[in-house]
């Protein structure tokens, strides 16, 4: 199998987006899975609401609105460029916000429902230990979460890798900029003969897919074990 | 010690008014099931805020509603064992008892490690899995747990009911050595006399909320 230097560059560009678009979007999905799970505010159906957003808006209007906010001309895309030159729009790291973004819900939901799941009894012993509330989410409530945050962050990775209608309204399908495997498939879909392309790129896309899904399976295996083993 | 209790909180139709001064060094609170023996222990340990009073233990206020003063549990260095040992399931035995030491290093330790392993008999457990432990062994690591984060004050809710007699006479004269050997002021609470006798220096009975009597078992020191 022969790869053009553009299907290369998009399997790359793909796997870096994916990569950046799940560790950076991270830490913001679990506190917002916290404070769901386990804070009582006023707001907080709203707060459940914007988080699921993605989920169930068009990804084209996902797509606009991040244009319209963090595009060069909006209002939080300008200021991020002025003070600290970071631009989203026609970029790799817009594709990698479209990704993060469209996400969002799924990781959230699978680490929310693993830190419902811990008794939040043991979290009160430890408080009774001695341990100040940081210290009791960062040795008991993290840990004790972590296969739900690994399975959240492997379905992010999976669902960012297959982000198409939101990375293509917001970044538009530039070869070597943000054009990721799932853009320049449909590019070949559109052009006369360029099925023979669209399948091998298919193909990788259903092997990256595999890879993860097993590479979940082993580590969620090897933190059980862990468990036991301590 | 000094630990002088007085709280009034009420939950739906529950009501709860404690007055309460214990000289120790072990307290047992005495009452059948649903006489607000837990709630009492959980609002010293500062999991639960009563609506009013106050509570002061050697001179140090933890609690007092008028003055605002509400200490977080991890605040008042306490010890709590509760009944169903609440032991750490992402650690292993030792990494469970040596938990609370790491958040004490202000207080000086009131015995250590290997002697508080020894008198509970379970330097053999130490690299296991929480869940390679029987009930009892279970129980032992949890008041190891509760005596290594260094307490001024220790609280057992009802440590032994959850086991069967054979476990309870297993664990009974390892409660008995830590009493003789630590001294640490401690709130027994248990609706058990046969415990109640061989453990606590003082028993206070409580009923629907209430203190009904304090009555001393042993001379005081």
């Amino acid at each position: 199998m022969q790869f053009t230097a553009d299907e290369i560059t998009a399997i790359w560009l793909s796997l870096k987006v994916a990569t950046i678009a799940t560790l950076a979007s991270l830490p913001l999905a679990i506190a917002c899975a916290y404070v769901l799970a386990r804070k009582e505010f006023w707001g907080k159906s709203i707060v459940n609401g914007l988080v699921h957003l993605p989920l169930v808006l068009p990804p084209v209007v996902t797509g606009y609105l991040l244009l319209v906010t963090f595009g060069r001309r909006g209002p939080v895309g300008s200021a991020l460029e002025s003070c600290c030159g970071i631009v989203f729009s026609f970029r790799w790291t817009g594709a990698a916000l479209a990704c993060a973004v469209m996400a969002f819900p799924l990781v959230v939901r699978a680490i929310r429902l693993a830190i419902e799941a811990i008794d939040p009894r043991l979290e009160a012993a430890a408080a009774t230990l001695g341990a100040r509330p940081s210290m009791v989410f960062f040795t008991v409530t993290l840990p004790l979460a972590l296969p739900g945050i690994l399975a959240g962050a492997i379905i992010g990775f999976a669902k960012a890798l297959g982000e198409f209608g939101a990375t293509i309204t917001f970044v538009s399908n530039i070869p070597g900029e943000t054009q990721t495997i799932a853009t320049s498939i449909y590019s070949y879909t559109q052009a006369p003969g360029g099925d023979d392309n669209a399948l091998r790129l298919t193909l990788v896309s259903v092997a990256i897919a595999m890879l993860a899904l097993i590479a979940s399976e082993l580590l969620a295996r090897r933190i059980m074990r862990k468990g036991a083993d301590l | 010690m000094s630990l002088l209790i007085d709280v009034q909180n009420s939950t739906g139709a529950f009501n709860l008014e404690v007055k309460l001064a214990c000289s120790g060094p072990v307290t047992a609170i005495f009452g059948p099931s649903g006489s607000g023996k837990t709630s009492l222990l959980n609002i010293v340990a500062g999991l639960a805020r009563p609506a009013s009073g106050r509570i002061e233990v050697d001179g140090r206020v933890w609690f007092d509603a008028q003055k605002r003063i509400h200490l977080a549990p991890h605040e008042r260095a306490i010890g709590y064992v509760f009944q169903e040992g609440r032991l750490f399931p992402h650690l292993n035995v030792r990494h469970n008892l040596t938990y609370g030491a790491f958040f004490a290093k202000d207080r000086a330790p009131s015995a250590d490690f290997d002697e508080i392993v020894d008198l509970l008999g379970i330097d053999r457990l130490l690299e296991r899995p929480i869940r390679h432990l029987s009930g009892g062994e279970q129980q032992r690591v949890a008041i190891g747990r509760a005596l290594l984060a260094r307490p001024r004050l220790i609280l057992m809710d009802e440590p032994l009911a959850s086991l069967d007699h054979a476990r309870r006479s297993e664990i009974l004269p390892y409660l008995d050595r830590m009493r003789m050997r630590f001294a640490i002021p401690t709130l027994y609470v248990s609706h058990s006399m046969e415990e109640v006798e061989r453990l606590a220096d003082e028993v206070a009975t409580i009923s629907e909320g209430r203190i009904v009597q304090m009555r001393r078992l042993t001379p005081q020191s």
